[in-house]
């Protein structure tokens, strides 16, 4: 080899070739192979190309785009209530345990955490009991409260099934919320905080004026990741209502959508193409969402050099 | 609330919040593990009483014990967790090193093409990873798990172990290099010891997930003999809808590990989460 032209480092390939390769065999060519299936049907045991077929009948043919808006529009609601919810609670709580001088503070962390780290089957089921009509938890509780007329079979209605799915879920995520918005707190410089308190500006005032402008990147961060997490959710709908979303698809998601279209159920046959047109209409949605995060609000939020 | 800076009656209220908050997180959790203890008219008459001695009964463990495989499934999910956690964390250090450390062509391209799997769900592409593992005859096999674990995690571990590694010094690592070490040694004895607590984070972040998945063992490995904890619990469950004992039973147990997991691990897990990790 010519002193010219530099040697191939050979450890570096090394070091990258493992990372690379699992990467793009197991995740990008997959990613790009399920857009590219979303381009063709299966004709009389043969793949064809049908170009954009597949996605006219998704969103025109009604045997299928009742079902997909009707996906698109509950995970939009789905994706909402985790707005207005969890996020909410989750800042609301950190700002709670991130007072200097609260007491047990870790202990409260770790224990709201809990939820978290459970599996969405245990989380399904567990809620599904406790709402259960049979068993009587929820209708006791609100008895001893004197609310009983309120009880209702929630998850079994189709008007209140997704909301109570949403708001299962906002339980379960809270935390996540809650110890990134905690940790964006905990790195506010206490001199601001003082400099606010010389100025008069304490307690509530001081978290809307000084602190909550200052942990305006990380609720950024945060709703992204609900969003991509929200749309591409399926594990507590499948476990709670299984594959059908029951009551009557009131409670289908993109995700089961997917599953089913994908691989069938009961009567209907699983159809790998009509899958990845539902699996590509979720990416792009996904895509859409992040690049208005990226360029639409990461951008546009005031950083201050802390 | 969030600034009860000296007001008794501010931390008061400041208490009562957290301390309603919690009973919330916890209520569901402890409501399934007493009356998993019960027998069954104890669970339908006093649903929120301890199990006494006149209550108690382990009818539920038994039914579960003989009739799902649950030592089965929970050494396939350690198997697929451990291993998919090993690989995550080796491939993604290496490739970290190699992106921090050396100066070549394509590396800032490289960072971001390892980048994009941070925001973009592998599950898009089910389709055609069902079919791949198929033609490579990995369906229902552990490794199959393992393989798309292992992709999932590493775009994130590689981008918090490279800011990791920008901080070690290269003084030292150059005084490896005089002393003839090669750079996969300065790399496995100088590097990866040192950003340990990072590593530590990123199993920790990667651990829950993995064990909680219930899509991929689903449709890569739903075979009896290698169903993980969380897919068998499922399965377990739809089954014996009927039988409350088992089912409280069966969901006691699919908590235990992971509460044990976190009384372990909480402490790395809040560090990462508090500690900016994941900007």
């Amino acid at each position: 080899m010519s002193e010219s032209r530099p040697r191939i480092r050979w450890h570096i390939v090394v070091f990258l070739a493992p990372a690379v390769l699992v990467y793009t065999a197991v995740m990008i060519l997959p990613l790009f192979d399920t857009l590219r299936l979303a381009l063709y049907d299966e004709v009389e045991g043969e793949r064809v190309f049908v170009g954009l077929a597949n996605f006219r009948i998704l969103f025109g043919d009604p045997l299928w785009s009742d079902a997909f808006w009707n996906a698109l529009a509950n995970n939009f609601w789905f994706f909402l209530i985790h707005m207005a919810v969890q996020n909410p609670i989750g800042i609301a709580l950190a700002a709670i345990l991130s007072h200097p001088r609260l007491r047990f503070a870790a202990l409260y962390r770790s224990a709201i955490f809990i939820p978290t780290i459970l599996s969405f089957v245990i989380v399904g089921f567990a809620w599904k009991l406790i709402l259960s009509p049979i068993w009587g938890i929820a209708p006791g509780m609100l008895d001893a409260i004197g609310l009983r007329s309120l009880f209702a079979p929630w998850l079994g209605r189709e008007e209140t099934a997704l909301t109570t799915l949403a708001l299962i879920s906002v339980w379960q995520f809270v935390g996540i919320p809650m110890m990134l918005i905690y940790a964006a707190l905990l790195s506010i410089p206490e001199e601001i905080l003082e400099a606010g308190e010389c100025d008069g500006v304490t307690g509530l005032s001081a978290f809307w004026k000084i602190k909550l402008p200052l942990i305006l990147p990380a609720i950024g961060i945060i709703s992204i990741l609900t969003f991509v997490g929200n749309f591409n959710a399926f594990d507590l709908i499948y476990a709670a209502q299984g594959a059908l979303a029951g009551p009557d698809f009131s409670t289908d998601i993109l995700g089961t959508l997917l599953y089913r279209t994908f691989f069938g159920f009961q009567l209907q046959l699983g159809d790998p193409h009509m899958g990845s047109a539902v699996a590509s209409a979720m990416f792009a949605v996904i895509l859409i969402g992040v690049c208005i995060y990226l360029f639409g609000i990461q951008t546009r939020i005031r950083r201050y050099q802390l | 609330m969030p600034a009860a800076r000296q007001s008794p009656l501010n931390s008061f209220a400041a208490h009562a919040a957290l301390i309603a908050y919690t009973l919330i997180a916890l209520f569901p959790v402890f409501v399934i593990v007493i009356n998993s203890f019960k027998s069954r008219q104890a669970i339908f008459r006093e649903p929120l009483a301890l199990p006494d001695a006149e209550s108690f009964s382990l009818i539920g463990y038994q039914t579960v014990m003989k009739q799902g495989d649950f030592a089965l499934y929970f050494q396939n999910s350690l198997i697929v967790t451990l291993a998919s956690l090993f690989f995550i964390l080796l491939f993604g250090a290496m490739a970290a090193f190699a992106l921090s450390e050396y100066r070549f062509r394509g590396n800032l391209l490289m960072g971001l093409y390892l980048a994009l799997g941070i925001m973009i769900p592998i599950r898009i592409g089910t389709v055609a990873i069902l079919q791949m593992m198929v033609a490579t005859g990995l369906v229902n096999t552990l490794w199959a798990l393992i393989l798309v674990y292992t992709a999932q995690g590493l775009p994130l571990a590689v981008f918090i172990l490279s800011e990791f590694m920008r901080q070690v010094s290269d003084d030292l690592k150059n005084a490896g290099r005089i002393d003839g070490l090669s750079e996969y040694r300065i790399f496995f004895r100088l590097v990866v010891p040192l950003v340990r607590p990072a590593l530590a984070t990123v199993a920790v972040f990667n651990m829950i997930p993995i064990w909680n998945d219930l899509w991929f063992p689903l449709i890569l490995a739903p075979a009896e003999e290698v169903k993980t904890l969380t897919l068998g619990s499922q399965v377990f469950i739809g089954q014996f809808v009927t039988d409350w004992n088992a089912v409280l039973s069966a969901l006691s147990l699919a908590i235990l590990p992971v509460l044990v997991l976190y009384v372990i691990f909480s402490r790395q897990l809040i560090r990462g989460l508090t500690s900016g990790a994941v900007k």
